[in-house]
């Protein structure tokens, strides 16, 4: 009996992220929605400019890299050249949130028919460790030496609550995936953004709140227990919106 | 030859993509090439294409790229400030070896510039655009019915070649009108094992990706994209006109390059000996029919809507054995044929422009 293996939609080429960073994680969820649902050899990743940016040669489907934060708009040429494809996005807080604004924002007021799996984890982590625009307030970064300070360089920016907003976007959740219990929700809320793409139901956002344990100079444990103590209160978890569930009775 | 048809030169380009088979165009409101959009919006969902107004000139060349990573034909069409802004996905395009269509509809510059027609993105289009080793293939069409039958080749090469093709145009072929028939016999089709189509889970993924981070990973991509450029410069093109005993030598593209016509005849009719060389294709520059004409003619002289930027691949073609001269009106401003003629009489005369 196989209690435990590799998802399928996972090629075998080691994950080259640091020790503690959730990417595998929420790599894993991925890969095991796409497995799940039968997806892989219809499906067409997007990778984004970030740590993430080797996704591409992790994911078994067909693979593209975007510049840096337009993402969503590549993903919009492919959807739209074959709507029978599967198409996600995969993305930090720097490419989703700040370079790539615009893309985002506008994939989810057409209500195009994809997914984006968004990591926020407060911090750029492949350039080292910059202030991104989901840093805390008061959080010290490379470029934010003596703490983020608001009345000079303003607020995060929380991508679930803006996005949920618009008409246009159909399912917005927010799941983290710090402990057993958060990472079942996380698999979840993943499983459903791409069911809802393979209905046809239109745009889905899942924003994983993540660690760096490198650039935020913690041990992996310690740096679980900052994100619940910190990232948790400024952006908590939940269904932002889905448009889908009223229509089905169910939420 | 089929009838010919009344057309706008930038409807001519939509119509002639749409014969070519391009079924997904994205782009951003601009003048002057907005009819190029306007047409697309029309006639792309009567035959089950995709026109999609992108939020910004950066997406809409990103989406060009994922439909072209998906096999499709794509294409965006812009102007010269719109052309700056993507150039970002330009780059990644050549560096993805993603083929498609990018036009051009140029006005003046730099910064906000004007409206007016110009032919000042001549270095932006030549020399690449964006960051990084790599070319365009770059098209210059003087004609309504070049503007067609460029597109439909355009397509061509860039599938081809696996590179972005620009189609150089400017604000006055863009909006005029003249008679065009749009036989465009039969659409090539290139296989695209490369494309985006979904595994089936037959075949190992494709990646279309431009990183790499070993310095002699990249280098060899370079290096082989550079040897495709060699054999492309087996497709220049140049129209030449009155050259067989010419003299002075007027070099010059696109509308710029009607202007000179007429100034051959004048000058012709005033006995001296001119003749015009019209690039076709500006990248490959047509550097063959400029060398033999060195051979032969006592000087060159580059007309241009801009300060002057061909003028250095005449230099260059040339090997500066003879005089290149510039004759140049920039801003929007278009040099008259008696300007031409002029600045002809006075290289003929012994002066200097």
């Amino acid at each position: 009996m196989v209690v435990f293996e590799k998802p399928k939609a996972l090629t075998d080429t080691p994950f080259h992220y640091c020790p503690g960073c959730t990417h595998g994680i929420v790599h894993r969820l991925v890969a095991e929605a796409i497995d799940e649902l039968g997806i892989e050899g219809n499906t067409i990743g997007v990778a984004p400019v970030g740590c993430a940016v080797f996704a591409y040669n992790y994911f078994a489907c067909d693979m593209i890299e975007a510049a840096h934060g337009r993402a969503p708009a590549v993903a919009t040429g492919v959807k739209r050249a074959d709507s029978s494809k599967i198409v996600f996005t995969y993305q930090g807080d720097g490419d989703l949130a700040s370079i790539g604004t615009a893309e985002t924002v506008h994939s989810a007021a057409r209500g195009e028919n994809i997914t984006i799996i968004f990591i926020n984890n407060a911090i750029y982590g492949m350039t080292g460790g910059q202030m991104a625009p989901t840093s805390l307030p008061g959080q010290i970064t490379q470029t934010s030496p003596y703490g983020r300070d608001v009345d000079t360089v303003g607020y995060p920016v929380k991508i679930a609550e803006m996005l949920s907003t618009l008409d246009g976007a159909g399912y917005i959740e927010r799941v983290a995936v710090n402990n057993v219990k958060n990472v079942r929700n996380a698999k979840k809320a993943i499983k459903k953004a791409f069911q809802n793409q393979v209905e046809g139901k239109g745009f889905s956002l899942v924003e994983v709140v993540s660690t760096c344990p490198t650039n935020w100079g913690l041990t992996p444990e310690k740096a679980l227990e900052w994100l619940e103590e910190n990232m948790l209160p400024y952006y908590p978890l939940g269904v932002y919106k889905d448009k889908f569930a009223d229509k089905e009775g169910e939420k | 030859m089929s009838e010919k048809v009344l057309m706008k030169g930038n409807e001519a380009i939509a119509e002639a993509a749409i014969m070519a088979g391009c079924r997904h165009y994205f782009g951003y409101p601009i003048t002057p090439q907005t009819e190029i959009a306007a047409y697309m919006s029309k006639r792309m969902p009567k035959i089950g294409g995709v026109f999609l107004q992108a939020e910004s000139e950066i997406a809409a060349v990103n989406m060009v790229i994922g439909a072209a990573a998906a096999g499709k034909r794509a294409m965006t069409s812009s102007s010269s400030p719109g052309v700056s802004l993507k150039s970002e996905g330009l780059s990644y395009m050549a560096g993805c070896d993603l083929p498609a269509l990018i036009v051009n509809v140029q006005r003046g510059g730099p910064g906000l510039g004007g409206i007016q027609p110009s032919q000042s993105d001549y270095y932006q289009a030549t020399r690449g655009s964006g960051h990084g080793d790599y070319h365009l293939i770059v098209l210059a069409p003087d004609s309504v019915q070049e503007m067609a039958d460029l597109t439909f080749k355009g397509f061509d090469l860039a599938e081809e070649y696996r590179m972005p093709c620009m189609m150089l145009a400017d604000g006055t072929l863009g909006q005029m009108m003249e008679p065009v028939s749009l036989d465009m016999g039969d659409v090539k089709t290139h296989d695209k094992p490369w494309a985006l189509t979904g595994t089936q889970k037959k075949r190992p993924h494709n990646i279309v990706n431009s990183l790499a981070l070993e310095p002699q990973q990249l280098e060899q991509w370079n290096i082989e994209r550079f040897k495709r450029y060699d054999v492309l410069k087996k497709e220049a093109m140049a129209e030449t006109y009155r050259m067989e005993d010419a003299e002075y030598c007027i070099v010059a593209f696109g509308i710029a390059a009607r202007i000179s016509k007429n100034a051959v005849n004048a000058l012709r009719e005033k006995g001296i000996k001119a003749g015009l060389i019209r690039p076709i294709t500006l990248y490959p520059f047509p550097e063959e029919v400029i060398r033999e004409a060195a051979d032969r003619c006592k000087a060159f002289l580059s007309v241009e809507l801009s300060m002057g930027q061909m003028i250095d691949d005449v230099k260059l073609a040339s090997a500066c054995r003879r005089p290149v001269h510039l004759c140049s009106r920039t801003g929007g401003m278009i040099p008259t044929p008696d300007e031409v003629v002029a600045a002809t009489m006075k290289i003929a005369e012994g002066g200097n422009n």
